[in-house]
């Protein structure tokens, strides 16, 4: 094995990852620090230009208030997000970034990006909250501007961090991160003042729906694996709402979105025998109420009635593409201009932003104004952007947050000039691809303020840094000298390969963590045996090998997914109730608690002694 | 849907300094046969089928093959993406085509310039919760703020 050369880069701010949340950090940082000289640097593991969730493009952008047309105000918009939360949202954060919003999208439309409008010059509307883009390349006209506004010099790309460095005299203070070269066996070690955490949320954390070829094929980016919430998590930072995963409907087997469905072309969701869901089991929601007698119905609430539609047998469940797309063409007459129209909106929906829902469609000839497609939920995702909420627990902003969330800094964690955004906020939802991007802007700000008072150096402790740099590279030692002992590498008695370990862990979390092959139901018994299970294959972990640096990534891969896991499975465990009916159900604790726990779960890991301790957070209402 | 590349297409991208689509794939799929001098997809079952690679082929070599345990068969999408628009070809199992034409951006590449016109940060703003570019940007007036 050759002996990795080290490179270190030394910065004032550090922004791993270069998805949303960090172009819109970079955009930010970039910004203020040059007031007074600070080096910003942006770290990604693939390329920025197509990277992160926003990689093949969006068709929408989900969080706009429209300010500038009095369409909706922040506190609109808290009232939304807390009802689809079924009450628990960190609501300083919320309103945060609606305030901030719009200015982001008007930056988007100015660099370039197509964005749909009505007769009267407005942004045309999806839904109340989102607007309709031409978006293919999204990602790379932020990225443009991201690159643009930090220099060439100052984005690193195909390096992986996998540990955050905190200071050798203040272990509740960041010093940096450390990573290594996905091309060329290099170790980087950046030391750095403030670091943002902006490094997506994860994914294959569970067992998908398809798990030979198609393994990939799942809704949120198989490239998000959890290392925002690891990162935090091994530096000490309090993380909340680790079990309030995301469960959505999408289109059977691409995976395709439903939003546009729902919202724009208004489809109806049936059954077989052509019962809408949504009516039949109206009644469902009054056993969740407040949050079943408002409007929208929440997320997991249309999730939960769909199960229980599928568990009476009444499978499977068809959205009416065709119904709708049919009215829609006898509204215009059939005019053939305008047929086309409607036709191509449809289609570019998934042509945006997922391909594989069109390609599935033609191979199984199906046009959706035709004939309906089939909608089944999804496996779990950890994110903290879309309808659900983990992530860091951070600090809010100084003007309006309550006096329990506010030490300091806007998005700082609870170790002292590590940030976070995007997926990495813990407690507020529904920020997409703008709100995300705005967050990245609001912790770049934060960031440079923090070092404006904070000038002083950091120094990471060198014990740590080399034990982290010999860890990096040990699954390509343990390749090399575990390869003697069988004649063929997959087949060996003291190691294994990423992709078993993988497949290992999305089989322990669907199993015993309410995955969808399990109804995604659990218990305190049921989680308590998954941990038994999930231990040994930690320990197991450090007999992974990899045969190159393609599969080091992916044995750090597969450490992030482990620490989500544990994570997940923990705070599941802690909040004996079931909150989110749709997303999972704790069969032992089955009704929402207001009385005990509307509050948040707040985790913290001890990296020295590998303990958790949780505890809960009060929920304070921003607003009436 | 992984992507395959067709061999009588791919150069490996030999003019350029390292092949395209090993640059852009966000997940470290697409890599170069060093002894054939072409590029493939060295871990199929975590394509996600973004078509980064796709539509950033200088030879149009890379093509999408159904996910074998999930997809029929016989359809084709394929991109021809240009500076300002893309046009995708749909065709199904039963040949049936169609195709479809959308915008992509609105100004020329490389155009962006981020602080155009914007007054330089002051040190003295930097604890405001007003963002760079508010004024010119935001919409309203004021940024809203709720009482404490
Ligand atoms: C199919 C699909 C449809 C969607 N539809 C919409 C929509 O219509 N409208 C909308 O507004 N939003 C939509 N979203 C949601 C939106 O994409 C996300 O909310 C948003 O991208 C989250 O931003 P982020 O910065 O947290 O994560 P990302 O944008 O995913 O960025 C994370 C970045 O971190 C990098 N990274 C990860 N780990 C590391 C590491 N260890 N080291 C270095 N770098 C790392 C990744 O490569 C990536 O670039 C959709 C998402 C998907 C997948
Ligand atoms: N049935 C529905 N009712 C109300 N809002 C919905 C519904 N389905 C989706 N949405 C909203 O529509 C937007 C897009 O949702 P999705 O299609 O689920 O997600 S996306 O991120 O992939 O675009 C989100 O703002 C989501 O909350
Ligand atoms: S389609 Fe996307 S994920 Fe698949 S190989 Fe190409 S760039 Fe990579």
């Amino acid at each position: 094995m050759v002996t990795p050369e080290t490179e270190v880069v030394e910065c004032d701010i550090l922004i791993c990852g270069g998805g949303m949340a960090g172009c819109g950090a970079a955009h930010e940082a970039a910004y203020w620090a040059k007031a007074k000289g600070l080096r910003v640097v942006m770290v990604e593991k693939a390329a920025v230009e197509r990277s992160g969730a926003v990689a093949m493009g969006l068709s929408a952008i989900n969080c706009y208030m429209g300010m500038k047309w009095g369409e909706n105000q922040p506190e609109d918009f808290v009232h939304y997000v807390r009802q689809d939360l079924m009450g628990l949202s960190r609501e300083d954060l919320v309103y945060d970034i609606a305030r901030h919003v719009d200015s982001s999208v008007h930056m988007f439309e100015e660099w370039g990006l197509p964005i749909f409008k009505t007769a009267d010059g407005r942004y045309k509307r999806e839904g109340r909250w989102q607007v309709m883009i031409h978006g293919e390349s999204y990602k790379p006209i932020v990225a443009e501007a991201a690159k643009k506004a930090l220099g060439e010099q100052n984005i690193y790309e195909r390096i992986f961090i996998s540990h955050l460095l905190l200071d050798k005299n203040d272990s509740g203070r960041i010093a940096g991160a450390v990573g290594f070269s996905v091309r060329d066996p290099k170790i980087y070690v950046f030391k750095a003042k403030a670091v943002i955490c902006a490094a997506g949320g994860a994914t294959q954390v569970f067992r998908p729906h398809a798990v030979g070829e198609g393994l990939g094929r799942i809704w949120y980016a198989p490239w998000n694996t959890g290392s925002v919430y690891k990162l935090m998590i091994m530096a000490g930072a309090e993380m909340t709402q680790m079990e309030h995963r995301l469960v959505v409907a999408r289109f059977k087997d691409g995976y395709g979105p439903v939003g546009m469905w729902f919202l724009l072309f208004k489809a109806v969701l049936k059954n077989a025998y052509g019962e809408e869901v949504e009516k039949k089991w109206a009644d469902l929601l009054k056993e969740w109420l407040p949050y079943g007698g408002g409007k929208p119905i929440p997320t997991p609430l249309r999730n939960h009635q769909m199960i229980r539609d599928h568990l009476e047998g009444n499978g499977p469940h068809y959205l009416r593409t065709d119904e709708a797309l049919q009215a829609m063409f006898a509204q215009v007459q059939n005019d053939p201009k305008k047929l086309r129209e409607i036709e191509s909106d449809a289609w570019e929906d998934f042509l945006d932003m997922t391909m594989s829902q069109a390609l599935l469609w033609a191979s199984e000839n199906v046009d959706p104004a035709k004939v309906p497609s089939e909608v089944v939920l999804t496996e779990p995702y950890l994110m903290g952007s879309h309808a659900s909420g983990t992530g860091a627990w951070v600090s809010g902003p100084e003007d309006i947050a309550p006096k329990e969330y506010f030490w300091g800094y806007n998005r700082m964690t609870t170790v002292r000039g590590l940030f976070a955004a995007g997926d990495g906020v813990g407690g507020s939802a529904h920020k997409f691809s703008s709100g995300s991007y705005t967050e990245g802007r609001l912790a770049g700000k934060a960031a440079v303020a923090y070092i404006y008072d904070n000038p002083q150096a950091v120094e990471a402790e060198s014990d740590r840094v080399e034990e982290v740099k010999k860890a990096l590279f040990a699954p390509l030692e343990v390749y090399e000298k575990t390869r003697p002992l069988t004649t063929r590498g997959q087949v060996n008695p003291d190691a294994f390969g990423p992709k078993q370990a993988l497949l290992r862990l999305q089989k322990i979390m669907d199993e015993y963590c309410a995955g969808q092959g399990a109804g995604y139901i659990t218990n305190a018994p049921t989680l308590k045996r998954g941990l038994e299970l999930l231990h040994m294959l930690r320990d197991d972990l450090s007999r992974l090998a990899a045969s190159d640096l393609h599969e080091l990534l992916r044995a750090w891969e597969v450490w992030d997914r482990y620490y989500c896991a544990e994570a997940h499975m923990r705070h599941m465990l802690f909040r004996e109730e079931t909150r989110w009916p749709g997303y999972y159900y704790r069969g032992d604790f089955p009704k929402l608690d207001d009385a005990n726990w509307k509050c948040f779960t707040v985790s913290r890991f001890d990296p020295e002694k590998s303990e958790w301790v949780l505890s809960k957070k009060p929920y304070v209402a921003l607003i009436p | 849907m992984p992507t395959f590349v067709n061999p009588n297409k791919c150069d490996g991208c030999q003019a350029l300094d390292r092949p395209a689509c090993m640059y852009i794939c966000p997940n470290d799929l697409m890599t170069l046969d060093k002894g054939l001098g072409k590029a493939y997809n060295q871990e199929p079952d975590q394509c996600w089928e973004c078509y980064a690679c796709v539509k950033t082929c200088p030879q149009t070599a890379i093509e999408m093959r159904g996910y074998a345990d999930v997809v029929p068969f016989g359809a084709r999408l394929a991109p021809l993406r240009g500076t300002d628009s893309i046009i995708w070809t749909v065709k199904f199992r039963n040949n049936e085509t169609k195709r479809f034409r959308f915008p992509i951006r609105t100004t020329p590449w490389g155009s962006i310039e981020p602080f155009q016109g914007l007054a330089d940060a002051k040190v003295e703003d930097v604890k405001n919760p007003n963002l760079c570019g508010q004024e010119k940007f935001l919409g309203v007036d004021k940024l809203p703020v709720v009482a404490q």
